[in-house]
């Protein structure tokens, strides 16, 4: 993408003001997407991002700025904005030697999704809301979509860091309406994975429309969800977002510095249930937020975060661990290179615990089972955290029974993680997902076995 | 005028016999500082530029985006965008916008001041907000402050006639604070926006960043039961946001609204009037023209609680049998039109919020929602949000409440507004914000 001499130059006009380190992140994008609503395909999409951003640090301050100019003299105007940013003062120069290195690859990639046809493309979607619409005479409206991109990244540093990586992601996605007696309900699925196109050869994407579907006609004789304290079971791969919001975003080494997170100085304490052990790995074969190398160069590994309750780590980027001068784990990530970077997590999960997932259910006199949980939020400071329940039942005398409508579920994560008194033996992944955090989203994945918690406050509108 | 109106006109002349061309072309730069315990912690300094080209043929629509101006990629963006129309589904009301004679109104988007405002100011604004809010109270700290400004130009020009150009800029300060009691930490915000940094308010954003965590210290979890709540501004203006979203021409036409066939009835009571107005300088969203170039224009959508009309882009209003109301949204270069609103405000009453709270015996002032991408959905109309605020009760404020929930559906919550506050509030976003009166609503905690 930039000659080495070039990147070797840039890096070296970055630090003229006497910074402490500069860094080159380019990326070259391309994305094709496919949308379909009403039954008609209303736009095939192409689109090409390219550019770099260049980070100087000097002292406490962080300076920034980016170009899609990647010819020399672009990258120079914005290797010295980006010295201006970080520094008033002047004086020094360095000179910068790179090695490269090539990361190990997490992902094989048989298909490129630039060398398949759009039409088959397009295929796929028609497919998709043709299992839907046949699902059932009451689904009323489909929307569906796919979604390719090749995204090749190149990232070095004044460190002598010099990394590449060429990342791919195929993304399909469904929303369902369904009408009835009591209005309108709906219903989503969706698959992601970081490889080619081959993805579709192992994933049934007519089941995956036919479950958006019966999402949305179950939901038509929901009742309204309780308002209060309950038990709540959250079925194997549909709640990794619990952990995600209950204690990620709080293990984020970013929010713990500052003190603005309720797990700041609990490492070596248990911190959760001793049935929890959670793992954020970016390795993972072919998930949603799995990476070779972070948004910083540095290869993404396995880290476990809580172990068997108590808290062994944080997760951190290059200023973070800079500043305990320690070795980042990998997690330093932004949306493109119009971006900063900052801790960030890839996919998180918990591994599986003692019990059966039937045992979890008929041991549960009254509660609530949620089968797909929506999107979440957290306040790391307080650690009040919610999460949407998309699909969720009544259970009743250690029965699943009647379905309910839509709502959030509030809780403490703190609390919550201590109040985690079953774990299932039936780990899985759950739907691709995009974190958002000041500002940026990036692509994350989340599992969990079926587990039990002790209490959550259901916000329905039912007493 | 500008070379990026040169541009698109130079894409549209490409167009061939029987095929509509338009060209989004748009450049842009922002300027966003953190500082941190009087430190700068980052300074951003962002450029970009691109453009997006909608190709429609025979009722077929294609879609192509560079984020470049390069010549070469331009070129290549205008020959995908042609062959992505071979796989549309031929669409009878497919087309672009076409000059309606709707007049524009002039405003005033853009500011020297903030184009000139020097960078060693911008930190120093970012240094004094911190200063300030730390000031206000000794259990107070600083999470980050921040200082952010934005510019763009952009021309939209398409075969149908459409040629516009314009630019605008705008600023604002913001800061997020912890505040600390014993082992027990609450966090609040603060903010202030302006078309140039003279517009700020840094005292009231640092009181009010100050007094929402400190206020918080001390929460428990409220009990469950049916109340009365009382919306801070800021709170009412996500709810409108979401309401605007059943409102929306395409998803009326698409059957995805739950207003679909209610055009002229009662859907909230007679002092509630919503109006989307980007044509109100005071609106910090004020545009002069939409997302396909046509005159952005005062839309009242519930007027005295009867349903009135709907959003339209050109689109949805070919489909719905009417006109565009110049509510085409667009995200920049990379994306076509959808439909959205502008600059959204309830009809203000003449009451302060403490005059509201004065009329309450047993209710709660919510002063901040959160998981409203999760909780609510605006096809079925389920509302369920998390929440913290202030219990009320005998008319006055009483003790703070957190980790909980409110829940109800969007149109009863419509229906049972009880009163419009007289205290708009401009704010950062699609929506101006007002204290609002809501009865009836669950309140789910301990």
């Amino acid at each position: 993408m930039i000659d080495q001499d070039v990147i070797e130059r840039t890096l070296g006009a970055a630090l003229r003001t006497g910074a402490d380190f500069a860094e080159i992140y380019a990326e070259d994008k391309r994305n094709t997407s496919v949308g379909l609503d009403d039954g008609r395909i209303e736009q095939v999409t192409s689109g090409r991002d390219r550019g770099a951003g260049i980070r100087v640090i000097k002292g406490e301050t962080t300076g920034f700025a980016h170009t899609s100019d990647l010819s020399e003299a672009g990258l120079a105007e914005a290797a010295f904005a980006a010295a201006a940013a970080a520094s008033q003062g002047g004086g020094g120069t360095r000179t910068i030697a790179l090695t490269r290195s090539d990361p190990r690859s997490v992902n094989r990639v048989d298909r490129y999704p630039d060398e398949v046809a759009k039409a088959a493309k397009v295929e796929l979607v028609l497919r998709i809301n043709e299992a839907a619409r046949a699902a059932g005479s009451e689904i009323v409206q489909v929307s569906a979509g796919y979604g390719d991109s090749r995204k090749r990244v190149l990232i070095a540093n004044s460190d002598g860091l010099l990394a590449q990586d060429d990342v791919v992601r195929v993304l399909t996605r469904i929303s369902v309406v369904a009408n009835g007696d009591t209005g309108m309900q709906t219903g989503f699925q969706s698959m992601g994975q970081t490889v080619g196109w081959e993805a579709f050869d192992t994933v049934d994407i007519e089941e995956l429309a036919r479950d958006a579907a019966r999402q949305a006609i179950v939901k038509l004789r929901a009742r309204p969800a309780p308002s209060g304290p309950v038990p709540v079971v959250i079925r194997n791969g549909s709640g990794g977002v619990l952990f995600h919001e209950a204690c990620g975003h709080g293990l984020e080494a970013d929010h713990v510095h500052k003190g603005a997170s309720v797990y700041a100085g609990k490492v070596g304490q248990l911190v959760a249930s001793p049935l929890v052990t959670l793992v954020d790995d970016g390795t993972l074969p072919t998930e949603w937020g799995t990476l070779a190398i972070d948004d910083e160069g540095h290869p993404t590994q396995r880290n476990v975060l809580i172990e068997n309750g108590v808290l062994t780590d944080y997760m951190w980027d290059h200023l973070r661990a800079r500043k305990e001068g320690r070795a980042p784990s990998g997690n330093g990530r932004r949306q493109s290179y119009m971006h900063l970077p900052m801790v960030r997590m890839t996919n998180t999960f918990v591994l599986d615990g003692p019990d059966e997932p039937d045992d979890i259910i008929s041991s549960t006199e009254h509660g609530v089972y949620v089968s797909h949980l929506g999107g979440g939020s957290v306040n790391t400071a307080t650690g009040d955290f919610v999460f949407g329940m998309s699909e969720a039942y009544l259970i009743e005398n250690g029965e699943i029974t009647e379905p309910l409508r839509e709502g959030n579920l509030i809780g403490n994560g703190p609390q919550v993680l201590l109040d985690i008194d079953m774990l299932g033996n039936d780990f899985a992944m759950g739907n691709p997902g995009t974190c958002g955090k000041d500002g940026q989203g990036v692509p994350v994945g989340d599992g969990q076995p079926t587990l039990r918690v002790k209490s959550l406050t259901i916000g329905g509108t039912a007493s | 005028m500008s070379d990026l109106l040169d541009i698109a006109d130079r894409v549209i002349a490409q167009a061939r016999p029987g095929e509509q061309l338009e060209a989004f072309v748009s450049r842009g730069g922002d300027t966003e500082v953190r500082v941190y315990q009087g430190e700068v912690e980052h300074f951003v300094a962002a450029q970009a530029e691109g453009i997006g080209i909608r190709v429609i043929s025979e009722g077929r629509t294609g879609f192509a985006y560079a984020g470049t101006l390069d010549e070469t990629a331009m070129a290549e963006v205008l020959a995908e965008a042609r062959d992505n129309v071979k796989f549309g589904t031929v669409d009878e009301w497919a087309g672009l916008a076409e000059p309606d004679g709707v007049q524009v109104t002039d405003q005033e988007l853009w500011n020297d001041e903030l184009a000139q405002f020097p960078t060693d100011r911008k930190i120093e604004l970012a240094k004094e907000l911190e200063r300030l809010t730390l000031a206000v109270d000794s259990r107070v700290r600083i999470d980050d402050s921040n200082y952010a400004d934005g510019s763009g130009e952009a021309a939209v020009a398409t075969t149908t006639g459409i040629r516009q150009w314009g630019r605008e800029n705008g600023c604002y300060v913001s800061i997020s604070t912890l505040a600390d009691d014993g082992d027990e930490t609450q966090t609040g915000f603060g903010f202030s926006v302006g078309r140039s940094p003279a517009m700020f308010d840094l005292e009231r954003a640092a009181r009010e960043a100050a007094d929402r965590a400190t206020r918080l210290l001390g929460a428990t979890k409220p009990p469950s039961k049916r109340t009365t709540v009382v919306l801070d501004p800021f709170v009412t203006a996500q709810l409108l946001g979401i309401i605007s979203s059943t409102l929306n021409g395409e998803a009326v036409v698409k059957g995805r609204s739950l207003f679909k066939d209610r055009l002229g009835d009662e859907v909230a009571p007679p002092y509630v009037s919503l109006i989307d107005d980007p044509t109100n300088p005071l609106a910090y969203t004020a545009t002069d023209v939409d997302g396909e170039g046509l005159a952005a224009r005062r839309n009242p959508l519930i007027d005295h609680g009867v349903l009135r009309q709907f959003t339209h882009n050109s689109y949805s209003a070919r489909r719905a049998g009417t006109v565009s109301t110049g509510n085409a949204v667009r995200g920049g270069f990379a994306g076509t039109p959808g439909v959205g609103a502008l600059a959204l405000s309830l009809v203000p009453g003449d009451r302060s919020q403490a005059e509201l709270i004065a009329d309450i015996d047993d209710g709660l002032l919510v002063q901040s929602v959160t998981g409203i991408h999760s909780g609510v959905n605006p096809i079925s109309g389920d509302f369920s949000t998390g929440a913290a605020g202030l219990l009320i009760s005998n008319g006055q404020l009483g003790a703070p409440v957190r980790e909980f929930t409110i829940a109800s559906t969007l149109q009863r919550m419509l229906l049972d507004i009880t009163e419009v506050g007289g205290d708009i509030d401009w704010l950062p976003m699609r929506a101006a914000g007002v204290s609002l009166v809501i009865r009836d609503v669950t309140m789910s905690g301990a």
